[in-house]
């Protein structure tokens, strides 16, 4: 197991602490360098943005650092709404200083002077001990005015998120910190060029952030030690499900999927009786079991059409009922769609009473062609990413688990988890 | 230089316009649904979505601006089904009753399922039946119908910042109204109808009180009288296949006898009217130290706005009522009399582009011994609708003039249709009255057109009057802070609820948009040019009325006829 | 409430984009964990932002509420990793316990129950979240003495 990114699992530093070992310290050296060698720096690490996207990190901060403006922002997007994803929730928990110095070397590099941490509300543990963070942060002059006496100045705010997944968005998320619903904006313009407030602004997972720190630390060249050519670095994957330990792994790309889940994981029962693992949360592809050995990258899941995304790992065994899955998998995109565009607000509906109709033996082929054509009327035609993956899973099972979808709209459910009668299902 | 292909087809543009803008200008029609000139582009509805190639996802069209080199399907077979599933979608959670529904005939999509050969729904309905909104007397909602289009709150928060309605919610929940599901009486809206004139559907409209008029035109007992709007004459040719800012004025009256009107008025003339009452109110004010800057006071759903937003500044109004009031009161008094009718067999309907007025009709002041002063109000896309309904259109019809007394009118009072109208009106006169002499140029044309704030300093004698026109509530809003600010360095400003005046209000034709209004407005402005009186005191029959009736601009009588008081009406 | 809402806008700022935070502070100090008419009118006058756009700014968001919640309103989390980890026995103990159904309030007005999306709690699959508080792998008793402590901690206020 790598340790790029955490402190040890369970020790909450304090600021003292964090100071005595080293934390600021990275901030204080990167403070010497100019903002352009910065990115220079994390261009050459390829860092791939970890919060679902993978765009590359360095191109990102260029697009803002190239932008002439009165004010320019950094958004560190702690929103992690995903399904099965908790690994921000531990990097805040266990050391948010960390987060804090992260954010401000990035504003360094591209020339902004204020930003947010916008974390979930439903987070509402983990508030008070970020804002004393950022209060003693304030306090140390490692925020505010001329930081350290370098003529550098930024501050940060606290934003909480409202209950939105869609707010997990980029735009969406900046509309919610301008008071507004979460309603994602078209781009272009892309928030490099108008943002907050209409201004330059770079949005980063809290992932993806905390990453510029061992870059900064052990330079680009060790840095792409780590993973593989096209995936560099580790990446945090949240586990859940029938395993015995669950909870965020720091893994270097480039392990397989069945060694993480056999080795550091291990499945409750026999590691015969797993059905599926979704990867990349409730939007994410759900593998089968001759897939499990795929490599944990993002080039390995782009090979078979999918995408990493938050990293988030749910092992399913054989009790679970694919429909039962995919019904609660629906349910939740059908609540968080924002509800302004048609394919997206009226087409997760759709699904959701035909997965209930499949699942209570009324279904019939005629509906799985519904279904199937509606997932790609959301995929294709809808305004952002949420309507665009909620068919992802459906998508996956139709590849990959036909037999079990087509056994239901026989009559027969192999986990007796769907009535088959009637009744209601829906939770 | 921007070089596409749209469907094989290659064009230049010097602009990176949308996709839409671009294929309109090669003859390439792609469907829109939520897409309105007037408002700002959204890209919700996802109609108008086309394959650019490279882009997986498909784009939609509006939103989309065109890059050097882009290749664009607007038709292909991906887009087309993807195209028929999105309408299906929407049908699947629409009342979908379009014979009683009252866009039948205008409604953008019925005309969209139409183009598309929608012929079949595979989804299952999933409308959930809410009760039809009609708490108020100017609009109706019924949200059966809504499709999402978010059309509505564009006109309410952006283009009027009245905000009555907004997105409300999440998910398939998410609907458009306001808050907690009330009715428009019940938040602050100044029915201003301006949703109604961008709803692509039939989910917002006026309270029809055809059959209201109807009945009381079959009862013999009744004496029905109508008055017309100056706005009505360039509009309501729309409804009957003619271009916008013809004027139909002539064959009005005819019309409306041969529907058993027993007589048919001008609201022109108590336009001139007004012009003389609050002329010599304002050349009071100036003289004797008043309430500085006088705002005029004819526009309704102004009115509600002030009276809701800015109760505190309700001091600069006008007294004066309305044109269509001042009507109503001289109707029911003066004309009555003259009759020998009893005001309470009279029944007094006035046919307006407004919708506001439904509302300001039933005022308690507005009416005396219990009866209104107008009993009904239609707007132009009701009267069309009666028209119809009868059997009866434009053709055919022989010109014939308007009633006396209250058909003789001038010029001033037709321009009151048009931002800026009422203003140029006042000017006309007050410059007359107050210096004696004739104006070399009675067109002030620095006030006329669609721009939201026109400002004009005219010497009027020793006095620089300036002034200030203002159209949509946004405006008002503007000039209204800088009064409370110690700002607003005018003697008078006009204000017109609606964008470009009482022509673009939201009781016209289907569709009422910025281009149609400008056409409007020109249809306005070259009728009035052919009339031959062109000055309000110059008009006979206001004369006749001071000098037979009233005595004088605000004496008693007018005073107590033609003059109003406002409320604090915030909520 | 005018003159709370004020307090909080003073604090926060009054600025359009401060709605959220001041919407959250202002629900934060309601007994029944929820958005008022009343604040909600106020909030609107504070902010010259028309009611109904506060209401439907609210409307949008899932942890605000503009009906009347319980003293502890418990969110039972129904996302897959929950629901298929026994999410559905606990939504069916919760019920039974408290004697309510899922978006109901306990006639004491002490509990309120409903269904919320993922909380970020995977890991501890099923959860809960009650208050600012999360509870995870949850059994019977576990919701037992949970709920058992909270009705203690309020007779003891």
């Amino acid at each position: 197991m790598t340790n790029l990114l955490f402190e040890r699992p369970g020790k909450l530093l304090s600021f003292k602490d964090y100071e005595q070992a080293d934390g600021f310290k990275t901030l204080k050296c990167v403070l010497d360098k100019k903002p352009q060698d910065l990115i220079d720096e994390i261009k050459k690490a390829k860092l791939l943005g970890r919060g679902g996207a993978g765009f590359p990190v360095g191109l990102k901060m260029q697009f803002v650092a190239d932008e002439s403006s009165d004010i320019k922002y950094i958004i560190c997007n702690a929103d992690e709404g995903e399904p099965g994803t908790f690994k921000d929730r531990e990097l805040l928990r266990r050391n948010p200083l960390k987060v804090i110095e992260a954010m401000i070397i990035a504003a360094y590099a591209i020339g902004a002077s204020k930003g947010y941490l916008y974390v979930r509300g439903e987070y509402t543990n983990i508030k008070d001990h970020i804002e004393a963070g950022i209060k003693e942060a304030r306090q140390k002059n490692y925020l505010g005015p001329n930081i350290m006496g370098t003529g550098f100045s930024f501050d940060l705010e606290y934003r909480s998120g409202v209950g939105a997944y869609i707010c997990g968005e980029e735009t969406a998320l900046i509309e919610s910190i301008e008071g507004r619903a979460g309603d994602p904006r078209q781009k272009p313009p892309y928030t490099a060029q108008k943002g907050l407030f209409n201004k330059p602004t770079l949005v980063h997972n809290v992932e993806t952030l905390v990453n510029l720190l061992p870059i900064m630390q052990l330079g680009a060249a060790t840095y792409t030690t780590y993973g593989t050519e096209a995936s560099t670095g580790t990446k945090l994957f949240s586990v859940s499900g029938f395993v015995k330990n669950k909870g965020v792994f720091e893994v270097a790309f480039g392990l397989k999927l069945s060694d993480l889940i056999k080795n550091q994981c291990q499945t409750l029962e026999a590691y015969d009786t797993i059905k599926f693992i979704q990867v990349g949360g409730s939007s994410g592809v759900v593998l089968p079991r001759d897939l499990f050995d795929i490599q944990l990258s993002y080039e390995a899941f782009k090979a078979i059409g999918a995408n990493l995304g938050s990293g988030a790992i749910f092992v399913a065994d054989e009790s679970i009922c694919i429909l039962d899955f995919l019904k609660a998998t629906a349910n939740f995109f059908r609540h968080e769609s924002c509800g302004k565009c048609t394919p997206c607000r009226e087409g997760n509906r759709h699904i959701s009473m035909i997965l209930d109709k499949i699942s209570q033996g009324q279904g019939t082929d005629k509906d799985l062609g519904l279904l199937k054509s509606t997932c790609e009327v959301m995929k294709s035609a809808s305004f952002c990413g949420l309507g665009q993956t909620a068919p992802t899973a459906i998508l996956s099972v139709i590849k990959y688990f036909k037999d079990e979808l087509q056994a239901h709209i026989g009559g027969q459910c192999y986990t007796g988890a769907c009535s088959m009668k009637g009744g209601d299902l829906h939770v | 230089m921007y070089k596409i292909t749209i469907n094989g087809r290659q064009a230049s543009f010097d602009q990176a316009i949308s996709i839409l803008d671009a294929a309109k200008k090669m003859g390439i029609k792609i469907p829109t649904l939520c897409y309105h000139p007037d408002l700002k582009v959204k890209g919700n509805c996802r109609v108008c979505i086309v394959e650019v190639e490279g882009l997986q996802p498909l784009q939609a069209a509006c939103l989309t601006k065109i890059s050097d080199g882009m290749v664009i399907h607007t038709n292909n077979k991906r887009v087309r089904e993807n195209r028929r599933l999105i309408l299906e979608l929407i049908l699947a959670n629409h009342d979908q009753t379009c014979t009683t529904c009252h866009s039948n005939g205008v409604c953008e999509l019925q005309r969209l399922t139409e183009e598309l050969n929608i012929k079949a729904n595979r989804y299952d309905q999933v409308l959930e039946e809410e009760p039809i909104m009609y708490g108020n007397p100017s609009i109706v909602r019924d949200m059966n119908k809504c499709i999402k289009c978010g059309r509505c709150i564009q006109a309410c928060n952006d283009i009027q910042e009245v905000g009555a309605i907004y997105n409300i919610g999440r998910s398939f929940e998410m609907r458009m109204g306001p808050a907690y599901d009330f009715d428009l009486s019940q938040v602050k809206c100044t029915y201003c109808g301006q949703c109604i004139n961008v709803c692509p559907v039939g989910a917002i409209y006026e309270k029809d009180d055809i059959v209201h008029v109807l009945n009381a035109i079959e009862d013999e007992s009744k004496h029905v009288i109508a008055q017309i709007a100056p706005s009505i004459r360039v509009s309501l040719g729309e409804m009957f296949g003619l271009a916008p800012g013809e004027n139909v004025a002539s064959k009005l009256p005819t019309l409306l006898r041969n529907m058993g009107f027993d007589a048919v008025f001008d609201t022109d003339f108590t336009a001139d009217l007004t012009i003389l009452e609050e002329g010599i109110e304002f050349l009071d004010r100036l003289e004797n130290g008043g309430v500085l800057p006088m705002l005029t006071s004819c526009s309704p759903g102004w009115i509600n706005y002030i009276e809701q937003f800015y109760p505190d500044l309700i001091d600069h109004l006008s007294t004066c009522k309305s044109p269509q009031q001042m009507f109503g009161a001289l109707a029911k008094t003066y004309y009555a009399d003259k009759i020998h009718q009893a005001p309470k067999d009279l029944v007094v309907v006035s046919f307006m582009p407004c919708t506001a007025k439904k509302f300001e009709a039933q005022r308690p002041e507005m009416g005396r011994n219990g009866l209104p002063d107008v009993d009904y109000v239609l707007t132009t896309r009701e009267l069309g609708n009666m028209i119809k309904m009868q059997g009866y259109d434009l053709d055919h019809i022989e010109a014939s003039d308007f009633d006396a007394p209250f058909g003789i009118t001038t010029g001033a009072g037709l321009i009151f249709g048009a931002s800026g109208g009422v203003m140029e009106a006042a000017l006309r006169s007050v410059y007359e009255i107050v210096t004696g002499q004739a104006l070399k140029e009675i067109n002030f044309t620095q006030v006329r057109g669609l721009t939201g704030v026109k400002e004009a300093t005219i010497d009027v004698g020793d006095i620089q009057v300036k002034v200030a026109v203002t159209n949509s509530l946004t405006n008002a809003k503007m000039i209204l802070d800088k009064i409370r600010n110690k700002e607003a360095d005018y003697h008078f400003v006009e204000v017109m609820c609606c964008p470009g005046g009482c022509i673009g209000g939201g009781g016209q034709p289907r569709p009422t948009n910025n281009a149609i209004r400008i056409e409007r407005i020109k249809g306005i402005y070259s009728a009035e040019e052919k009339m031959t009186l062109r000055k309000s005191h110059e008009n006979p029959a206001v004369k006749a009325l001071y000098e037979e009736f009233l005595e004088k601009p605000n004496s008693d009588l007018a005073h107590k006829l033609l003059h109003t008081h406002y409320k604090n009406r915030q909520k | 409430m005018i003159t709370k809402v004020e307090t909080i806008v003073e604090k926060i700022g009054r600025s359009d984009d401060k709605l959220l935070e001041i919407l959250i502070a202002v629900q934060d100090t309601s007994e029944f964990n929820y958005l008022s008419q009343a604040s909600l009118r106020a909030v609107s006058q504070a902010l010259d932002i028309s009611l109904t756009r506060v209401y439907g700014t609210a409307e949008f968001y899932s942890m605000l509420s503009t009906k009347k919640r319980g003293k502890h309103v418990i969110q039972v989390c129904n996302s897959a990793p929950c629901h298929l980890q026994n999410g559905k026995e606990v939504i069916r103990i919760f019920q039974e316990i408290l004697g309510i159904h899922m978006g109901e309030i306990t006639e004491d007005g002490l509990f309120s129950l409903e269904t919320v999306s993922c909380i970020g709690a995977c890991d501890q699959a099923p959860a809960v979240r009650i208050d600012k508080e999360v509870y995870g792998n949850l059994t019977r008793s576990k919701i037992f003495n949970i709920l058992a402590d909270l009705k203690r901690g309020e007779t003891h206020d």
